[in-house]
């Protein structure tokens, strides 16, 4: 056991990768020398050499589309995306060509590309550079989309996405990059679509991923106060997703709310909610409810804390799931309006 | 103010520096010859020979003919198609066959291509079955053939997407020793397209053996090429990426495959990526469901008609004596039953099974889409209980 930041995880994932297979190719913008904005990639070019982990001329779409082409000759790229918003000018090669080339060849060709996308906010960044895109990826047939959470994730989830035959969009919490943790790595592997219970609860069951996940198990602490028992599910992968496990922690508690970083309407914890209704809902003693960022554009870092879920947040929220019987009082003023 | 002495020597003419040798324009090497490449008369008599664009092996050209004719005949039948209600639509390339024939005859064929939509007579000449290449137009699956034994990529309808994926398919195969070239179709108007600016960009700065092959067929749908760009010629792209390129008559067969023989040459050699201009036209409309009299002069096709690449062809190999009238009857023979196969074939209703719906999202398919296909599944079972 060892003390390690996230982004040193995500490093050793990337170093290991690329020691057990010589497919394994890292590259992007700045990731060479510089070794990323972020330093993920740090030491790889020193380690590797310049042909195994390398700078690119700075066009996303490029990136991403020389990637489908290094995949096609056997190679397994894992590229870098420097910011989630700057990742948007390779979205038509994402969705047109690394999410369907299987599907159009009927497997012939297959492009196990990993994506990296350093994404969400929390850390006092300037416009464009705090976006929570996953989403847009999640609602793309063909891509899987995974986000750790925990340091011991963040290897995991990396090594697997590496290792997947399918193309992986892998967001990384910005947030939680330079956040420490006890760690053995190797960490154990567990296969895409596999959710955790990251603290076990009785009363009800907050859901969620990536830079939410902290505020899920902090909230769940501070409800112990008010006399609230919750279970906190890390998704972990957003796809394939682990209904199973959501499910079954739902049907125990009865009570459910889904928390997401980005902007809710029509966010992957809509989705999330729709799938706990459809499977749990006789045992639901509540409407899901979600917490979520604001429908608005990412606001500027002195207003982000205005903007991201919070714990008092996520409480106001538990205290709307109906536990003295009565409906919340907020449906019940808009259906006398009507 | 007073003069000093030494602004006076300054400006004294007998201190004049010794003249610096004219630094070597680093252009030199990358522009296109002004005028595109020629090597036949529309007439299809010679024009003297040249030593940058040696003619190609006589057997050579008569064999692109050969593919030439049995491709137009493909075409023809593939618009009939689509009359016929068989194909959903097809975009043609009549006109444009000495470009499509002569870009799979200077490659070999562990070379990999990239084509477009339009590129369906490139793909029969590359010997895939014409069915196969129809798939897509048919509408049983997107891409009929199998794209790795073929080494073709699925014919790509998102403009210019595929410049960036023969530059990283290229560097891939160098990368592993492999001496391939990849050759990328594209049109006069994807060339506005962000993606060919980043995949010429890439295959330069990767040094990725790739001939970018742009035919410019003077139409993207109704927009002509002044709107495209102000370039002198799509060729003059290339220099900005520090890419060699060339223009050259993309009606005249013998030039086509000249110019990028030497393209290959250049890319196989490891001296990176290629661009080539065909100035050729699109003689039908950009597919069965436009029309073309909205925003072109029909004066403007006949002139075109005058210039076809199969007749050109035609005339220079029975001057050169290697074809006479036998021989294009032979041809003539061989196109009319490669046709009537390709009409029996479509004919056919292909079987569609909407299970395999589901069988190549993912390498397995997920929870949700288990769960999905048991739905179809049930569906598909109750609709057959029903019909019974």
């Amino acid at each position: 056991m060892a003390t390690m930041t996230m982004a040193k995880a995500l490093n050793a994932a990337l170093a290991d990768a690329m020691l057990d297979d010589d497919r394994v190719l890292v590259f992007g913008e700045d990731v060479g020398q510089l070794g990323g904005v972020f330093r993920i990639t740090d030491g790889l070019q020193a380690r590797f050499g310049d042909k195994r982990c390398f700078d690119t001329p700075l066009a996303e779409a490029g990136i991403v589309g020389f990637a489908v082409g290094l995949a096609m000759s056997g190679l397994r790229p894992v590229v870098e995306m420097q910011f989630d918003a700057f990742a948007y000018p390779a979205f038509e090669q994402i969705a047109s060509h690394v999410a369907k080339l299987r599907n159009r060849t009927r497997g012939a060709l297959s492009v196990p590309i990993v994506i990296r996308v350093p994404y969400a906010g929390g850390i006092g960044g300037v416009e464009h550079h705090c976006d929570s895109s996953e989403a847009y990826y999640a609602h793309t047939p063909g891509l899987k989309v995974v986000t750790p959470a925990t340091v011991e994730d963040a290897y995991s989830l990396l090594r697997e996405a590496i290792d997947d035959p399918d193309p992986v969009v892998f967001m990384e919490p910005k947030k939680l990059y330079f956040t420490s943790a006890e760690a053995e790595l190797p960490a154990r592997r567990e296969p895409f679509g596999t959710a955790v219970v990251r603290r076990p609860g009785t009363d009800a069951t907050l859901v969620a991923y990536g830079p939410a996940v902290p505020v899920a198990l902090a909230a769940a602490e501070a409800a112990r106060e008010e006399g609230w028992d919750l279970e906190v599910v890390d998704v972990r992968t957003i796809v394939p997703f682990d209904d199973a496990t959501v499910a079954a922690s739902v049907r125990r508690t009865g009570r459910c709310v889904v928390i997401q970083e980005a902007q809710g309407f029509a966010g992957v914890g809509a989705e999330i909610a729709a799938r706990v209704q459809e499977r749990c809902f006789h045992a639901l003693h509540a409407p899901v409810l979600r917490v979520s960022g604001l429908d608005i554009p990412y606001p500027a870092p002195m207003l982000e804390h205005t903007h991201l879920p919070s714990v008092d947040r996520v409480l106001d929220t538990v205290a709307r799931l109906q536990w003295d019987d009565q409906p919340d009082s907020r449906w019940l003023a808009r259906g006398s309006a009507a | 103010m007073t003069t000093t002495p030494q602004a006076v020597r300054r400006a004294s003419p007998r201190k004049r520096r010794p003249a610096t040798p004219a630094a070597p324009d680093p252009s030199a090497g990358l522009l296109p010859q002004p005028a595109p490449v020629r090597l036949l008369n529309p007439d299809g008599t010679s024009l003297p020979s040249r030593d940058d664009y040696p003619e190609p092996p006589v057997e050579v050209l008569r064999e692109m003919y050969r593919r030439m004719v049995v491709g137009r005949r493909f075409d023809a039948q593939a618009t009939a198609l689509t009359k016929q209600g068989r194909l959903a639509v097809y975009p043609s390339s009549r006109g444009q066959e000495a470009c499509q024939v002569g870009a799979v005859l200077a490659l070999r064929d562990n070379d990999w291509v990239f084509p477009t939509y339009r590129e369906s007579v490139a793909l029969t000449a590359r010997g895939i079955d014409p069915v196969e290449v129809l798939t897509l137009l048919r509408g049983d699956w997107h891409c009929g053939y199998d794209p790795a034994g073929r080494r073709t990529a699925p014919q790509c309808t998102p403009l210019a997407t595929q410049c960036v994926h023969a530059a990283g398919l290229a560097y891939g195969e160098s990368y592993q020793g492999r001496d391939t070239v990849a050759l990328a179709f594209i049109g006069d108007g994807a060339t506005s397209e962000g993606d060919f600016h980043e995949g010429v960009n890439f295959a330069a700065v990767f040094k990725a053996p790739v001939v970018y092959f742009v035919q410019n067929n003077r139409y993207a749908i109704s927009v002509p090429l002044s709107r495209q760009t102000a370039a002198p010629a799509l060729a003059y792209k290339g220099v900005g990426y520090g890419v060699p390129s060339e223009q050259v008559d993309g009606n005249d067969p013998v030039a086509v495959l000249a110019v990028l023989t030497r393209a290959v040459a250049h890319a196989r050699a490891g001296h990176g990526p290629f661009l080539v201009e065909a100035h050729t036209y699109r003689m039908e409309p950009h597919t069965n469901a436009d029309d073309a009299t909205r925003y072109r002069d029909a004066n403007e096709v006949e002139a075109w008609r005058d210039r076809d690449p199969v007749v050109r062809l035609e005339a220079h190999l029975r001057a050169r004596g290697v074809l006479d009238d036998a021989g294009v009857a032979a041809i003539a023979e061989e196109a009319e039953a490669y046709a009537a196969g390709l009409r029996d074939r479509m004919n056919a209703q292909p079987a569609v099974d909407p299970l395999s719906l589901f069988d190549h999202v993912y390498a397995e398919p997920t929870p949700q889409l288990v769960e999905q296909r048991e739905q179809v599944r049930a569906e598909l079972a109750a609709a057959e209980e029903e019909g019974a």
